[in-house]
């Protein structure tokens, strides 16, 4: 039972990632329309902009305190992530509004190789660190109830937190400040919200923003526990699962999504790996979104999809 | 001027109906048929047979199989790669398991059990559709990535992963020289490229063209969803697998299960996307660009003197091809097809304006 409950927590905190790399998704395409398939890339460039940039500021400046290294390398990265955004919205997105989501899915592939390359340009390829102080040590929790207690990563523990607290701040803003309405206004129906003079290139920069500033969050955590590099744009691979499984227009279901699928691959790694070879974490979220998705084509939370002929 | 049909009758349906109906394009076609056989064996090197165009003939095949799905019925798969490792491992297994089977057979088998498995995979889209869909064709890709990784029957027990095939013939022939190679490809391309026009242009290819304009409507003027996705899933996945069965053994001889993985989709779903959706010459167009581009990529730099550190050349590769994909999106979204076509229009009038 303490196994499993362990498994289970272990699940919930890695669910709670996917739904940050899924959130980035969500939101553009909820804005947008389009599949942002360069949400692994906007990951990587970010967390490689904030280890280097976190090694450079102090260097450049003379800065004794690393705290205060962090938080300025954090604030560039952030205005690194608005110019990515600004570049994407003056240079790609533009040309191609109201094309099929085809052709904007392979723009943004196109997007994720030149992110990935400039990236690895700028910042360098190998791998490298960042500390911003997540606590590393295991607790045990509840040793009353279970013999020697549940083992929880405090580590796990913060990025959970921080990721739920950023899901709130989102959707804080999207619900009461007037970007946030504009926001919500064109996605319901970009033409109705043009007529009444909501400018989209602004809105698509701010949404890109967004996302950008949610990749570099997702980028800072992921890259505080599995070290930053390259591998790390595989992340969007994993949240794929999650973003089709919760819907690809809703910001709950990007965190329920998150979470089923978190939990459905540690249980199925312990339970069901050892049976058949190990290593079916990924094509078993696949399997899992897919099984949903037969009963639910729209994803849980996903706005119903009406054909009219 | 040179191109026109004036003065070309028809005086039959079957005449009306041929693949090319204008004569220049029948003679262009021979022509271009002739130089692939007689020529290019007489003229190119090694390395150009090897390095360009034995990878172009293979991935312009993968490509019509996927153009079939993608383009002419309308349900985006990401995951291409994973039927062409279906199609190169079940060729193999066939090779090393049953001692005499010819090679063609072999590699049809590898076909026949892509299909299978491409249908199996194809059931989703009954349900699921769109975008959704394109995520979960990401299913079939790393199912089979894990399952030529782990399962070791599919690899024969050998330790590493890595199979190879053994001094290839076909029909007492040897299929070993880079010429004897190509011109072992080039057959099954042809092949493929007249069956896959002729089965576009018929019957089954109008109830793809008709799902993928509108599922809804089709299905209302008596289309059967389920028959006509199921079979372009079944083609385009046959199609694939044989070309996967052709890359393993003829371009690259052995091979792992990398070999196949995410990356190539992603490749065949540009070649389809830059050559033109909807288009089998497209198709040639979108793989010669896919296999050009990173030649000439990497030895430009060195026409202007510069050499670079090997990684900072790929990221710049990187970042210059990705860079080329937006902007051909941008510039020419129906692809290099929809240009060949202005091009043969512009012919037809030239010189005159209108």
């Amino acid at each position: 039972m303490a196994f499993f409950l362990e498994t289970l927590f272990g699940g919930l905190m890695t669910g709670m990632l996917y739904s940050l790399v899924a959130l980035g998704f969500v939101l553009i395409f909820k804005a947008s329309g389009v599949f942002n398939f360069a949400q692994g890339a906007m990951v990587l460039i970010a967390a490689l902009a904030m280890a280097r940039l976190s090694e450079w500021i102090p260097a450049w400046l003379g800065l004794e305190s690393k705290l205060l290294g962090n938080i300025l390398a954090f604030m560039v990265a952030a205005v690194f992530m608005w110019l990515i955004a600004l570049a994407i919205e003056r240079w790609v997105l533009r040309y191609l509004v109201n094309q099929e989501g085809t052709t904007l899915l392979m723009a943004t592939i196109g997007i994720a190789y030149f992110l990935d390359g400039m990236g690895q340009i700028i910042f360098g390829s190998s791998v490298y660190s960042i500390d911003v102080g997540m606590p590393k040590d295991p607790a045990f929790i509840m040793d009353s109830i279970f013999e020697g207690g549940l083992l929880i990563s405090l580590e796990d523990l913060t990025a959970a937190v921080v990721a739920a607290l950023l899901v709130a701040v989102l959707a804080f803003f999207f619900q009461y400040t007037s970007t946030g309405r504009a926001l919500r206004a064109v996605a319901d129906d970009h033409l109705a919200a043009q007529s009444i003079g909501i400018p989209l290139n602004r809105i698509w920069v701010i949404v890109w923003t967004v996302a950008g500033l949610v990749a570099l969050v997702a980028g800072v955590i992921w890259g505080s526990k599995f070290g930053v590099q390259f591998t790390l744009s595989t992340a969007a691979l994993r949240a794929l699962p999650v973003v089709i499984l919760g819907g690809l227009t809703s910001v709950p279901g990007a965190i329920i999504g998150g979470l089923i699928i978190g939990v459905g691959e540690k249980l199925s790694e312990v339970y069901l790996g050892p049976f058949v070879g190990g290593g079916i974490e990924i094509w078993f979220a696949y399997m899992l979104a897919l099984v949903f998705l037969l009963f639910r084509p729209q994803g849980l939370f996903g706005e119903k999809i009406i054909d009219r002929v | 001027m040179f191109y026109r049909e004036n003065g070309q009758f028809k005086s039959s349906y079957r005449a009306d109906q041929q693949i090319f109906p204008i004569r220049q394009d029948r003679i262009f076609m021979l022509g271009l048929l002739a130089a692939a056989f007689v020529l290019v064996p007489l003229l190119a090197s090694n390395y150009f047979l090897q390095a360009i165009l034995i990878p172009f003939l293979i991935l312009a095949l993968a490509a019509i199989g996927l153009n079939i799905l993608v383009g002419y019925c309308g349900q985006i798969s990401i995951g291409s790669g994973a039927f062409m490792a279906v199609g190169a491992y079940a060729a193999w297994n066939f090779g090393v398991r049953i001692p005499d089977l010819p090679l063609v057979a072999q590699i049809l088998m590898g076909g026949v059990f892509a299909t299978l498995v491409g249908v199996v995979f194809g059931v989703p889209s009954l349900r699921i559709r769109g975008l959704y869909l394109a995520v979960t064709t990401l299913a079939a890709q790393f199912f089979m990535d894990w399952a030529f990784l782990r399962i070791p029957y599919f690899t024969n027990y050998s330790p590493s992963g890595n199979v190879s095939v053994p001094a290839l013939s076909a029909f007492g022939i040897p299929v070993q020289t880079p010429v004897q190679r190509y011109l072992f490809v080039l057959i099954f391309v042809v092949v493929f490229a007249l069956l896959a026009k002729n089965l576009v242009r018929g019957a089954i290819g109008r109830q793809w063209m008709a799902i993928r304009d509108m599922d809804v409507a089709a299905s209302v003027i008596g289309i059967r969803p389920v028959y006509a996705k199921l079979t372009a899933f079944a083609v385009s996945s046959f199609i694939i697998g044989v070309s996967g069965a052709l890359w393993a053994y003829i371009h690259l001889g052995s091979w792992e299960p990398l070999a196949f993985d995410l990356n190539r989709s992603l490749q065949l779903l540009f070649i389809v996307i830059i050559g033109g959706l909807g288009s089998i010459v497209g198709s040639f167009f979108g793989a010669a660009f896919m296999v050009l581009v990173p030649v000439f990529l990497t030895n430009v730099p060195h026409l202007f003197g510069f050499t670079l550190a090997v990684d900072t050349a790929s990221h710049i590769e990187h970042m210059v091809f990705g860079a080329l994909i937006v902007f051909f999106l941008i510039v020419e979204p129906h692809g290099l097809a929809r240009l060949w076509s202005i091009g043969k229009e512009k012919l037809r009038i030239w010189p005159f304006p209108h």
